[in-house]
């Protein structure tokens, strides 16, 4: 005899990944990723256009600042140029832009500060305004220092950075870490994501799979030969299959494509460059020895574990969720009314996952972690920053309970849904299944 | 082959299936007739173990009902199909390996029943490529692939068009005769009167009649006499149901309460009289009766 769960899997798993679109995703999916991670280090380290600019200064502000290379700064002369010239000088040169400082009635910088001019012969780029409004407010600030009498050296020497070294304390031995905040946030936030994208993503699949068998009316075919609840979690677990082939795939031609273009290519770009864009913590500004220490806080394997978990036991729960979904409806079109409700509670968990993080171990965090429909992604976010071992035991009991639950309940609502044609199903109708 | 006893069935507060009672004969095919809606899809699905009576016990064979017996059962239902993306071969396997055929066997049974049913070409083709005929005929041969002790049918004539209907029907009779039990299920009780040679008759969740379909249309005869003359002489004042000229004479069919021997002489001398017969109702008239009249009592 086959085993028929076996059979199930294993038609689930072929038959998708021989689609092209398959293939066309696990190879483009790492390339967009890699792509993300790169581009913006190539385009950083790409020579922008030089431009040189016109400066009409009337209250001798700028002067004589002559300008960075990219910028350069030429000066007209005040007393033989007024606005009107400068701008038909400018359209006459090989100039780029022409920048006019009025000096008003008197010196007066509060004047001056709202009266600047820019005239560009094309747009003028956010690179080169941001330099003039750099340049200038050190100029005005500098004259309204020294008009209350204040030495701007003094200011300069008086700016103090502080840097604060956090620890977390060890509840037993004493020990002290060195607080790894950023780190965490970002290993968690991202594991968070990845769990939410893979839910949404595969368990929509099973509920696709499960209309299709409807539509196409193969459905009673299959279930003469094997049980309704096989069929389903045949169709869960093959699905799921396709999902970890697919992220490992990714894993692991993202990270070999990142690491050839980052030591090949372009290892000179790579040298300098802080990954993951402008907002990510600063961590060029630590020590190399302070790294080892953040990493070495983390507790990889808790956080390795749960994120397999979780990423499992999210998936397979609202899966059974979409599957007895997919069973009630005859087409995707009708999925809408019931897809939200569904849904609903991991785009809490993603929405919330900011305030999460901030105040991991907060009562919002603790609930939403319990909670099994929020816990694989609120979880997850915590779990970098250390949950007590009863939290984590609980958080994954309720999961995996439910998980039970649910595939009992998706179950008998799948098994009636699966024969029930051309009839528009209400939330009530739902119920009246579970008793049938 | 199949032994229904008091068998219930309720969906919500509807009753499907009130307490049915229902025997198929090893080797017959049997026509499960009755309206829609009567319970014949509820308790084929009993039969195939989609769903459990609520009470009753269903017989296979001479012990009760087992899920493996799921391999010895045949079943093509009424709402059918076939995956539209997979290739018409791999889906003739897998359907074959859900029911317990190793890929072997499976593969070298579909060969056999591919060139029979002259369709050896559609092997790699997707079913989506496949016309509606087509289609049907890959949907029979997953039916009978695993060579099921019984063959169930539902509404199988509906959507075959004429030459796959006759095709299909030549082929069940043939698996019929090397001793497969058949079970047809249909609405259209005309569609399966020459084919059966026993039927159940349910409406409501109930069983009407059941027996050979010989002994029922005989035991349901009611008195209507078919006699085929020269041409109308005679018939004047006698209650006619239908009449007709046809190119032999003329045919008539009346009713009488016992057997018209004065109306046969009548005819002898005034007409020619050329033929005389009583006639078998037809399972929709006998159907049509008992929903009127009730069930005619068995007297032995």
């Amino acid at each position: 005899m086959n085993n028929p769960i076996l059979l199930i899997i294993q038609r689930e798993f072929l038959t998708r990944v021989r689609k092209k679109t398959f293939l066309l995703m696990t190879l483009l999916a790492p390339l967009l990723l890699a792509a993300v991670m790169i581009v913006p280090g190539i385009l950083a380290s790409m020579p922008e256009d030089d431009k040189s600019i016109l400066v009409l200064d009337e209250p001798s502000i700028l002067l004589p600042t002559e300008g960075t290379e990219q910028f350069s700064l030429d000066y007209l002369n005040p007393s033989e140029f007024d606005l009107e010239l400068a701008k038909n000088f400018l359209r006459e040169s090989d100039k780029d832009a022409l920048l006019y400082i009025p000096s008003g009635n008197g010196w007066d910088p509060d004047f001056i500060k709202n009266n600047v001019l820019l005239y560009g012969k094309e747009d003028i780029g956010i690179d080169l305004q941001r330099f003039i409004e750099r340049q200038l407010e050190e100029k005005i600030n500098n004259q309204k220092l020294i008009q209350q009498g204040v030495d701007p050296e003094v200011v300069t020497q008086t700016k103090t950075q502080v840097s604060v070294k956090s620890f977390t304390l060890g509840e037993e031995d004493g020990s002290e870490e060195t607080s790894a905040t950023p780190l965490k946030m970002g290993l968690g936030y991202i594991a968070g994501i990845l769990i939410y994208f893979f839910i949404f993503f595969y368990a929509v699949q099973v509920m696709r799979g499960v209309i299709e068998e409807k539509t196409s009316r193969i459905v009673e075919v299959i279930i003469s030969s094997v049980r309704p609840r096989q069929l389903m979690m045949g169709k869960i677990l093959g699905i799921g299959l396709v999902g970890v082939v697919q992220f490992l795939i990714w894993v692991i031609l993202s990270g070999t494509i990142y690491t050839v273009v980052s030591t090949f290519i372009y290892p000179e770009i790579f040298a300098q460059q802080v990954p993951m864009g402008p907002d990510a913590p600063d961590l060029s500004q630590v020590d190399q020895s302070n790294i080892f220490a953040m990493i070495n806080s983390i507790n990889f394997p808790v956080v390795l574990g749960g994120f397999v978990f979780y990423f499992f036991g999210g998936y397979f729960l609202y899966s059974a969720l979409f599957a007895a979904l997919g069973s009630a409806i005859d087409q995707e079109a009708d999925s809408q009314q019931f897809m939200l409700p569904v849904t609903a509670p991991m785009i809490i968990a993603i929405t919330t996952a900011m305030n999460v993080i901030q105040d991991p171990n907060g009562p919002l965090a603790f609930w939403m972690s319990m909670i099994p429909l929020t816990s694989p992604i609120s979880m997850m976010i915590r779990l970098p920053f250390g949950v007590p071992v009863w939290q984590m035991a609980l958080s994954a009991t309720l999961l995996v309970g439910t998980f039970f639950g649910v595939v009992a309940l998706a179950g008998k609502i799948y098994r009636v849904g699966i024969l029930m044609y051309g009839k528009k199903v209400t939330w009530k109708e739902l119920y009246k299944w579970l008793k049938y | 082959m199949i032994k229904a006893q008091d068998v219930t069935k309720q969906y919500g507060p509807k009753v499907a299936l009130g307490g049915i009672n229902l025997n198929i004969p090893k080797g017959s095919i049997y026509g499960l007739l009755g309206p829609n809606g009567a319970g014949k899809t509820s308790f084929i699905r009993i039969m195939n173990q989609i769903t459990a009576p609520d009470s009753g016990t269903v017989y296979f064979g001479d012990r009760k009902l087992m899920p493996s017996d799921i391999a010895r059962i045949g079943y093509l239902p009424e709402e059918r199909g076939l995956y539209k993306k997979m290739k018409v071969g791999e889906q003739v396997l897998y359907l074959a390996k859900l029911k317990g055929l190793s890929a072997a066997e499976a593969k070298s049974r579909a060969k056999d029943w591919f060139v029979r049913l002259e369709m050896e070409n559609f092997w790699e083709k997707k079913v989506e490529d496949l016309s509606k005929g087509m289609a049907q005929k890959v949907q029979f041969v997953t039916t009978v692939l695993h060579k099921p002790e019984l063959l169930i049918f539902d509404e199988p004539f509906t959507g075959f068009d004429p030459i796959n209907t006759n095709l299909i029907k030549k082929e069940i009779k043939r698996l019929n005769g090397e001793g497969a039990t058949v079970i047809f299920s249909t609405h259209r009780m005309e569609s399966v009167e020459e084919i059966c040679d026993h039927i159940g008759l349910i409406n409501n969740g109930e069983v009407m009649v059941e027996g050979p379909l010989l002994d029922i249309r005989k035991h349901y005869m009611n008195g209507t006499y078919a006699f085929t003359t020269k041409d109308e002489q005679g018939f004047e004042g006698k209650d006619v149901l239908e009449r007709d000229h046809v190119h032999t004479g003329y045919t008539a069919t009346i009713k009488a309460d016992q057997y018209p021997s004065g109306l046969i002489q009548e005819l002898a001398s005034k007409n020619q009289l050329l033929g005389f017969e009583e006639v078998l109702p037809s399972v929709s008239d006998i159907f049509i009766d008992i929903v009127n009249n009730g069930p005619k009592p068995w007297n032995s």
